[in-house]
């Protein structure tokens, strides 16, 4: 039987709590047991159950909030996955805030109340009107205008194409 | 490395010179940024932390506020040098490599100039902070917030339009920011008031730690309160906010040691004991100007069960004893300041 929490390696331990009448068995590796807190040699319970989950929590952080349901989902930027950040509480790059965009909006929201940036806003440099078609554009004849002036028929050539591309 | 090449040690905070420091030891400011396009700390690989550095000490180069700047190169200093580093509060456990059998990562290194410093590849590829003398929130973010316009102009930073400032746990995401102050407050311990100012503060949106921040305890009565979100509030709301709060911890605080024995209306003969005991201190030490042992001695007889019972012609288990007992100290100790 593979481990319930990494479902890698072999399950050696079964961790069988009883809580509200009802009883949660946790097939764990013996790497898993540990991070949680059990002691393996001879399978004793380090700590009750309370701990238990506080450990599973901890060690996820604020990723332990996120249902389990997205876990497939990859950032097809760095290839992280958001079941490792259920398990690190960590995102792997600012692309893994668009690929996972709806769960973490909803984390961000149970996190800080609000999922809406109102502070400081912030123009990155080059940015400077980039990512706005029309300042693009105006840029792009201003320079056709300057390989004109300059007699660079090459550059304006192929200037005048981009320009009709956005047009 | 030598440390001697920091202005101050880069402690300027220690002189006392801010307002309220006998009791707001320090207020400190943090921003976390990443590099746009870069994966985060826990994914980059080491050329990924390399290149950050170099382009950020590059950027820092030419840059109105990080020109001068001092670097630290932690993956290439002895333990001891990055430990006083650490105790210092200019870099964390993490980026030290101080954490059990850790060794600081390829690419770790803290940038300092003036009151201003930057962890390179910490839990985010930027962790810009300053600390400030005493209870002063608007000084230190002017300066902080000054060095990431500096910066951000150079180097581009992971911003969305939604989310505001990207950063590898959500739970910094938004503003980046978090503000403390380092404050001491033996006043609410002694008097046990301390857990209703905890328990409210969680409530209003703040949160504490211990002495060097995340995870560390609570030791010598000193706590950091800050900021608990960083998303859906404008940073001179949570600025504001923060300092409202603390001016009120501040006000009990006063009020905490200043009626400790005097103003008390209730005391417990354990209480008592443990107040007299701090006011003996003070007194053999010359650091307080009175009351006289005489009195203090007269205290730690008179103000136990029986004699305080017998005094007031009541029963040693009377519940009003307290009471009684309070007003007893009152009265010793106003009868010897008059």
């Amino acid at each position: 039987m593979l481990c319930d929490n990494c479902k890698e390696r072999d399950a050696i331990i079964n961790l069988t709590q009883v809580e509200h009448d009802s009883k949660v068995t946790l097939h764990l590796c013996e790497q898993c047991a540990q991070q949680k807190g059990v002691e393996t040699g001879g399978a004793v319970l380090k700590s009750p159950l309370g701990n238990f989950l506080g450990a599973v929590v901890k060690g996820g952080g604020a990723g332990a909030l996120v249902p389990a349901a997205g876990d497939g989902l990859r950032c097809p930027a760095c290839g992280s996955t958001l079941r490792d950040f259920r398990d690190s509480g960590r995102l792997g790059c600012d692309q893994c805030y668009v690929s996972f965009d709806s769960h973490l909006r909803d984390l961000l929201r149970r996190l800080h109340g609000s999922s809406q940036h109102v502070g400081e806003r912030y123009e990155a440099p080059g940015d400077n009107g980039g990512d706005d078609p029309r300042s693009r554009l105006l840029d792009l004849k201003a320079q056709l205008r300057r390989a004109v002036e300059g007699e660079n028929f090459e550059l304006a050539a192929e200037l005048r194409d981009r320009i009709r591309v956005l047009e | 490395m030598d440390l001697s090449l920091l202005p101050d040690g880069g402690m300027r905070w220690l002189d006392a010179s801010g307002p309220k420091s006998t009791i707001v030891l320090s207020t400190r400011i943090r921003l976390a940024r990443n590099v746009r396009g870069v994966p985060f700390s826990q994914r980059a690989k080491d050329t990924d932390r390399t290149a950050v550095l170099e382009r950020i000490s590059e950027a820092a180069a030419s840059s109105d506020r990080l020109a001068a700047a001092v670097a630290f190169h932690l993956d290439q200093m002895d333990r001891p040098e990055r430990q006083v580093l650490h105790e210092r509060h200019l870099v964390s456990k993490e980026l030290a490599g101080l954490e059990r059998e850790a060794r600081p990562r390829p690419g770790a290194a803290l940038l300092v100039q003036d009151q201003v410093g930057v962890m390179v590849n910490e839990e985010d590829h930027l962790r810009l902070h300053g600390m400030w003398s005493g209870f002063d929130l608007e000084d230190a973010y002017a300066a902080v917030e000054a060095v990431d316009a500096d910066l951000g102009r150079l180097v581009p930073f992971a911003f969305h339009p939604e989310f505001g400032y990207l950063t590898s746990c959500p739970t910094n995401a938004g503003t980046g920011l978090r503000a403390s102050v380092l404050i001491h407050l033996p006043g609410l311990v002694l008097t046990k008031e301390i857990n209703k100012v905890l328990q409210g503060l969680s409530q209003v949106g703040l949160t504490f730690r211990g002495l060097y921040g995340e995870g560390s305890e609570v030791v010598g009565n000193f706590f950091q309160l800050s900021n608990q979100t960083t998303l859906g509030k404008t940073e001179d709301e949570l600025i504001d906010h923060l300092g409202k709060i603390v001016r009120q911890v501040i006000e009990y605080e006063e009020q905490a040691r200043d009626g400790l024995l005097k103003h008390a209306r209730r005391l417990s003969f354990e209480e008592t004991m443990n107040l007299l005991s701090g006011v003996r201190l003070g007194v053999g030490l010359n650091l307080l100007p009175g009351p006289g042992v005489y009195t203090l001695n007269k205290l730690l007889i008179y103000t136990q069960p029986a004699h305080l019972a017998a005094m007031d012609g009541r029963s040693t288990g009377d519940r009003e004893l307290p009471t009684v007992r309070a007003a007893f100290v009152r009265r010793l100790l106003e009868a010897e300041s008059s």
